[in-house]
């Protein structure tokens, strides 16, 4: 549907994002440039994941958290997808998924052009080598009881690679492109620093040359200033290595700043997906809109200037998320259709891709008074098309 | 013991290492060495007047004031011989003692930990002051001993008998005319909850899991007012409904576990501010929480300060955090203040390359994209084995920078940039400008 946004922009589009088919026409051309050219790397479709509730001695099921329930997303070779939302919104399970560190309970991953979504871990062992992954805590992803030179090897011995020169000089090499000193072989994760430690972590990811690297909250747990280091070296590795990211932080201002494309996510959901200079330029979603409103901006001057959009309340739970929109309790634009359809993820003129009945004007980023906007539902569809 | 020959050391070894120093200008390089306290900025007119009676003055009080664990003598002896070296003529502040104009003051803090590896001094002098109806933002990364100032602003550090040993406190905090790092535990205990109150960064830890979030803000109103429970409670649902929790006559007999981690943040603030204190100290308050929760919370302190007009201490790493609310700005690293002053001057001209460094390695939402974050070199110094000199300098970009008559050995004190900016760096005034106009500024 999304080839021919001038229907699906009708409120009477209620396909829902598991119909996949749809979908998979449109996004590659929704992707500008890099698109065209390259195939997916990593191509998503209808990806769920629901934990089962169990009560009783039976283990009778009676209810679902819904973590993430129905994305679809593509990510192209050597751009980094940025993917953003508020605690419990389901990203980092999506990682999980991703990396087949959890199985999906439905829906499709496909790495590059082959499904992967249910391969035993046997089969998913070489599968490991193209797909790896960096941990957000620093402490608990490094067994404290091997030595750095153990732990950075072990993709190695994991996989029978014999690299050239021998495991120990390759490993030194690792060391020293994230920064650390080749004589750290023999030393233990307590000696070095957090950001020191990242930098360990990312060096095991990195070891077999993966194409995909996904990063959960890489930096979160650093300090400002070692952040930027981090941030920097992630930077530093793509452009040497040709390194695919799938980056997830809830810091909108370290996702600007990292990413290519960006996919903001509420409650297992993607509600928009777009470029990340057109995303922050001018939101189209009305939740994305309130997220980069609450960023607090280093700049005192700029305290009272800003039209700050409060969200009330707080996420709903996603073992009961709300009919229809999820975003409709907190949202201010919330209107009967909201209740009652789900909003697909469409694709707006702009390249947008939102997932909403009334999306924001083109422009409306900055100056669009959240709390007069009373415009009637009809009055969107002429933006997106 | 221990502890005051720690102090005589300190206090006696700096005037013999700095007096090498050449004095820059003014001289208040070198009377500041000697005296830490040189760092409070506004000096009250009598106090400019008459520094060698405040000087006197000050020795007393030092003495009455010396903790609890320290003995008398030896500090007293340290203190007078310090003061005496250097006449502070250019500050006269330096020795202001007796009971401080402001609401909030500290002098010369120090806080320090001994440890088996050595002692931590997580806070090594620290001067600040702060009025009532303002806030002070408190920004450093983790280790800069923000957060220990705060407990012990809050008398938190020596709550506990054992703890009590292990702590070592001087200086001065002075609250609303009373001095708080030599009173006795029993007085500070009076003090907290009613007049100084703590928002701490995870509110699932500090609150009790088994008692209800009503029942933990009665016991709060209860120890400081002598009310029946029922009046409490009602007081705690009004709270409730203050910081914005729906339903409050529900709520208040939940647990916290049943409470969002945005409402159990707003429970704490109900919390703090039940007994309407004077002075509230946010450590993270935000931290833990998401942005558009952050927003909310941040918008809930401003309010409810602009209504009670009590004086608030903001403690975070994130200066997009300290940018909505502060007035002040206090930069800490290694444990001492390395700037300092009202929060636009700060943001708008900052003067110390670690503040350069701060600003450098955010990534901003509020400004064009730069290719590349401009982080700080290294990591955090240990507090064991802070660098000797400008605790930053084996960080600093500019440390090589040739300076006049000054080494890179000499520690540098606070001085003042204008009005009430302060900074601690050695480069030149006008290096600094011009680096951060030319070199800095463009690359933000």
């Amino acid at each position: 549907m999304t080839e021919t946004p001038e229907t699906t922009e009708t409120p009477e589009t209620t396909e829902t994002p598991e119909t996949t088919g749809t979908h998979e026409k449109g996004e590659p051309a929704a992707k500008p440039a890099p698109a065209a050219q390259d195939r997916p790397l990593l191509r998503v479709r209808g990806l769920v994941r629901h934990f089962p509730i169990t009560k009783g001695l039976l283990k009778r099921k009676v209810g679902a958290v819904q973590a993430v329930d129905g994305i679809d997303f593509d990510v192209f070779p050597g751009e980094t997808l940025g993917v953003v939302g508020e605690s419990g919104c389901g990203k980092s399970t999506m990682g999980r998924l991703i990396t087949r560190l959890d199985e999906p309970t439905a829906g499709a991953v496909e790495f590059e052009g082959r499904d992967i979504t249910h391969l035993s871990p046997g089969k998913l062992r070489p599968l490991r080598r193209d797909v790896q992954m960096i941990f957000q805590d620093p402490y608990g992803s490094l067994n404290p009881r091997h030595t750095i030179g153990g732990i950075v090897s072990t993709p190695f011995r994991l996989q029978g690679v014999e690299p050239e020169g021998g495991v120990k000089k390759e490993v030194q090499r690792l060391l020293e492109l994230v920064g650390l000193s080749p004589e750290h072989y023999n030393r233990y994760p307590h000696e070095f620093s957090g950001g020191q430690r990242q930098r360990i972590g990312i060096a095991r990811a990195l070891a077999l040359k993966p194409k995909l690297v996904v990063a959960d909250e890489p930096v979160s747990a650093l300090d400002v200033s070692i952040q930027a280091q981090v941030v920097n070296l992630m930077d530093d590795l793509q452009e040497e290595l040709g390194l695919t990211y799938v980056i997830i932080a809830h810091d909108l201002s370290v996702i600007r700043h990292v990413s290519d494309r960006i996919a903001v996510m509420y409650l297992g959901k993607i509600v928009e997906l777009a470029d990340r200079d057109a995303l922050y330029a001018s939101p189209r979603h009305p939740y994305t809109k309130a997220l980069l409103s609450a960023v607090p901006v280093p700049d005192p001057r700029r305290r009272t200037k800003r039209d700050r959009i409060l969200l009330k309340g707080d996420v709903p739970s996603p073992i009961n998320p709300p009919s229809g929109c999820r975003f409709r309790t907190r949202c201010w634009k919330a209107t009967e259709e909201c209740a009652t359809t789900e909003p697909p993820l469409v694709q707006l003129a702009t390249g947008h891709q939102v997932a909403c009945h009334h999306p924001e004007e083109a422009d409306g980023g900055v100056d669009a008074n959240p709390g007069a906007a009373t415009e009637s539902s009809d009055g969107k569809a002429p933006t997106g098309q | 013991m221990t502890d005051s020959s720690e102090d005589k050391t300190t206090a006696a070894g700096q005037p013999a290492a700095e007096g090498t120093a050449p004095a820059e200008a003014s001289g208040a390089a070198t009377a500041k060495a000697a005296a830490p306290e040189a760092e409070v900025p506004e000096a009250t007119p009598a106090e400019a007047a008459a520094p060698e009676a405040d000087a006197t003055e000050a020795e007393a009080s030092e003495t009455d004031v010396t903790p609890v664990e320290a003995a008398p003598e030896p500090e007293a002896e340290a203190e007078p011989k310090t003061e005496a070296v250097p006449k502070p003529v250019a500050e006269p502040v330096a020795a202001s003692g007796g009971t401080p104009s402001a609401f909030l003051e500290v002098r010369d803090l120090k806080v320090h930990f001994p440890t088996d590896d050595g002692l931590v001094k997580s806070v090594d002098g620290l001067t600040f002051r702060l009025e009532k109806g303002k806030t002070l933002g408190i920004v450093g990364e983790s280790g800069s001993g923000k957060s220990v100032t705060s407990l012990a602003i809050m008398g938190l550090h020596r709550a506990s008998r054992q703890q009590r040993s292990k702590v070592r406190m001087s200086g001065e905090i002075w609250l609303d005319g009373k001095e708080l790092v030599s009173a006795e535990p029993d007085e500070v205990r009076r003090l907290r909850g009613r007049q100084m109150a703590m928002i701490f960064q995870d509110p699932l830890s500090a609150l009790h899991p088994f008692y209800t979030v009503g029942s933990q803000i009665v016991e709060a109103y209860r120890v400081h007012h002598d009310v029946d429970k029922k009046t409490a409670r009602k007081r705690a649902v009004e709270m409730l409904d203050r910081v914005g929790i729906p339903q409050p006559d529900k709520r208040v007999d939940d647990h916290p576990h049943q409470f969002s981690g945005g409402m159990r943040q707003r429970a704490m603030i109900a919390m703090a501010l039940v007994n309407n204190p004077e002075l509230l100290i946010a450590d993270e308050p935000t931290t833990a929480l998401d942005v558009t929760v952050q927003a909310q919370i941040l918008d809930l302190i401003r309010d409810l300060q602009k209504e009670f007009g009590s004086a608030v201490i903001i403690i975070t790493h994130d200066l997009g955090v300290v940018a909505e609310l502060a007035d002040d700005l206090l930069v800490m690293y290694g444990g001492r203040c390395v700037e300092r002053g009202p929060s636009d001057k700060v943001f708008a001209t900052p003067q110390h390359p670690y503040t350069w460094g701060l600003l450098g390695s955010m990534p901003r939402i509020d400004r064009d994209q730069t290719d590349r974050l401009i982080p700080v070199k290294g990591s955090p110094p240990s507090l064991i084995n802070v660098p000797s000199g400008c605790a930053f300098n084996p960080r600093c970009p500019y440390a090589d920078v040739p300076k006049d008559n000054v080494t890179r050995t000499v520690r540098p004190e606070l001085q003042q940039v204008d009005g009430r900016h302060y900074s601690a760096c050695h480069l030149p005034q006008e290096e600094r400008q011009r680096i951060w106009t030319e070199e800095i500024a463009p690359k933000l």
